[in-house]
């Protein structure tokens, strides 16, 4: 039994002359994992070596006991970029069908995935033509068709409209409530509420770790966003 | 290599195609259009000239289009982030690249059959080998060029750049492969470099099928321009990363 999802050691990222990942120590169990930080600080680089697509200068990161990347993970592993990673040309079905062939997942999983981004009406459309927030939540689908054990989710909720952005972090504590793993990222602070547990996130390196009620409270004040900056001034002192 | 993984590739790709009515036309309709003006300008001038360019032309058709296909749709995978996706499920590259390569096959059987339907029942061009042995050639001739295309969008940041890479890979084989000038007439310095090309066999398989009906030098060329196209393939494979910076 691997109590920790994901275990990251002494994990070390440069991209060109600049360090996004320093010497950085995580683990991450089950529940929903929240990485809060500015745009830049590294949590994409930090979701890209969770998944096993960064090339990293040193350091170790296991999932599920294995490398990260390895063969036998990536099936286990569901993982949404920032960017929709899905084929403009083909409708959300199609595309849908597609990825579920190639992770040999049944033909429920298509509907079930459809289904939880709130697609339906829109599933026979050619995914170029749906507005931005349609698109996103179309890449988000395809991370559900494997019924993944770990969810790498790199800023899914972004551009949606305020009712969906509630749907959908309840579908992440469902999952996680049958024991996914949700790691999500953000940029927005009033997300950080929803989260078990958050990850404050600055130039590349982890400056709080803890619930959302233990953070304010370290801090002594009243809302995460508060928090992360008497954490970020306490941290330049 | 998985074959579910391979076809649902290879499938995909055809999906695309297919809502791709414009491209899809170009495809099969410009080869037939061009051949038919190569057939016109030297009808009154030359019309035994036709006899030597319209097999080579079979030849070419298949390898530039699908190069240029194949560079610019790979590039779109790259940037998109969909490669990368794919990369970080139970994907091998081969399944990849081989779904690419049998749906661009596909695509090019459908072509070469048309071409040569229009240039063997409309121009009159002469076809001693056996015609389903053309259409082999051809379709080895687009996998030639897919596998050309995949390996140079590896090297391209932009569309516009790996459009730029067909004047630098393909139009200098073009120029030697026979088309302009039989490959026994060159220079021996452009004649020793002709002999390396992959299109210069490409093209002399095709030319063995019009003037002779024995087979076995054009079982030779295909394995030649086969080989090249594995290659192609592999060094393509090469420069697929599952990691990348």
């Amino acid at each position: 039994m691997v109590n920790n999802a994901v275990e990251v050691r002494d994990l070390h990222v440069v991209r060109g002359r600049h360090t996004v990942l320093e010497h950085l120590d995580l683990t991450i169990g089950g529940g929903v994992t929240g990485l809060l930080g500015p745009s830049g600080c590294g949590k994409s680089t930090l979701m890209r070596c969770l998944v096993g697509v960064q090339q990293v200068a040193g350091g170790t990161v296991t999932v599920f006991g294995e490398p990260a990347g390895s063969p036998a993970l990536r099936a286990r592993v569901g993982y949404v970029t920032q960017a929709v990673s899905v084929y403009n040309d083909l409708t959300v079905a199609e595309n849908l069908r597609f990825f579920a062939r190639v992770l040999a997942a049944d033909h429920e999983a298509v509907d079930r995935a459809v289904e939880s981004v709130d697609l339906r009406a829109y599933r026979d459309d050619v995914v170029g033509r749906l507005s931005g927030g349609q698109q996103s939540r179309a890449s988000l689908a395809v991370a559900l068709l494997g019924q993944p054990d770990l969810l790498v989710l790199d800023e899914p909720t972004v551009g949606l409209d305020p009712v969906l952005r509630e749907d959908l972090w309840q579908l992440f504590h469902r999952l996680a409530d049958t024991g996914v793993a949700v790691f999500v990222s953000s940029h927005v602070m009033d997300e950080a509420e929803r989260c078990d547990r958050l990850l404050l996130m600055r130039e590349g390196r982890i400056l709080a770790d803890g619930s959302p009620a233990e953070i304010k409270q370290g801090a002594g004040v009243g809302d995460v966003e508060e928090a992360f900056l008497a954490i970020v001034r306490k941290d330049a002192r | 290599m998985n074959p579910r993984t391979t076809l649902a590739v290879a499938h995909r790709v055809l999906i695309q195609l297919r809502r791709d009515r414009r491209t899809l036309a170009m495809l099969l309709v410009l080869p037939c259009i061009l051949i038919t003006l190569m057939w016109w300008m030297y009808d009154d001038a030359n019309p035994l000239l036709f006899d030597r360019i319209g097999p080579a032309l079979l030849a070419i058709f298949p390898v530039i289009v699908m190069f240029l296909v194949t560079s610019v749709t790979t590039l779109r995978e790259r940037s998109s982030g969909t490669l990368e996706r794919l990369l970080a499920m139970p994907m091998g590259k081969l399944d990849f690249l081989v779904g690419y390569a049998i749906a661009f096959g596909l695509v090019a059987a459908v072509q070469s059959v048309l071409a040569v339907a229009v240039s063997v029942g409309l121009l009159g061009l002469d076809l001693a080998g056996p015609l389903w042995l053309l259409t082999v050639v051809a379709v080895v001739d687009a996998v030639l060029g897919s596998a050309l295309g995949l390996f140079v969008s590896a090297f391209a940041q932009t569309e516009f750049q790996a459009v730029q890479f067909m004047p630098a890979l393909v139009i200098p084989q073009l120029l030697l492969c026979g088309l302009l000038v039989p490959r026994p007439l060159l220079p021996d310095v452009l004649g020793a470099i002709s002999d390396v090309l992959p299109l210069s066999y490409a093209v002399d398989a095709m030319q063995h099928l019009t003037t002779s009906s024995a087979t076995g030098q054009v079982w030779r060329d295909i394995a030649v321009v086969a080989v090249f196209a594995a290659a192609g393939l592999a060094l393509g494979a090469a420069t697929l990363r599952r990691r990348t910076p």
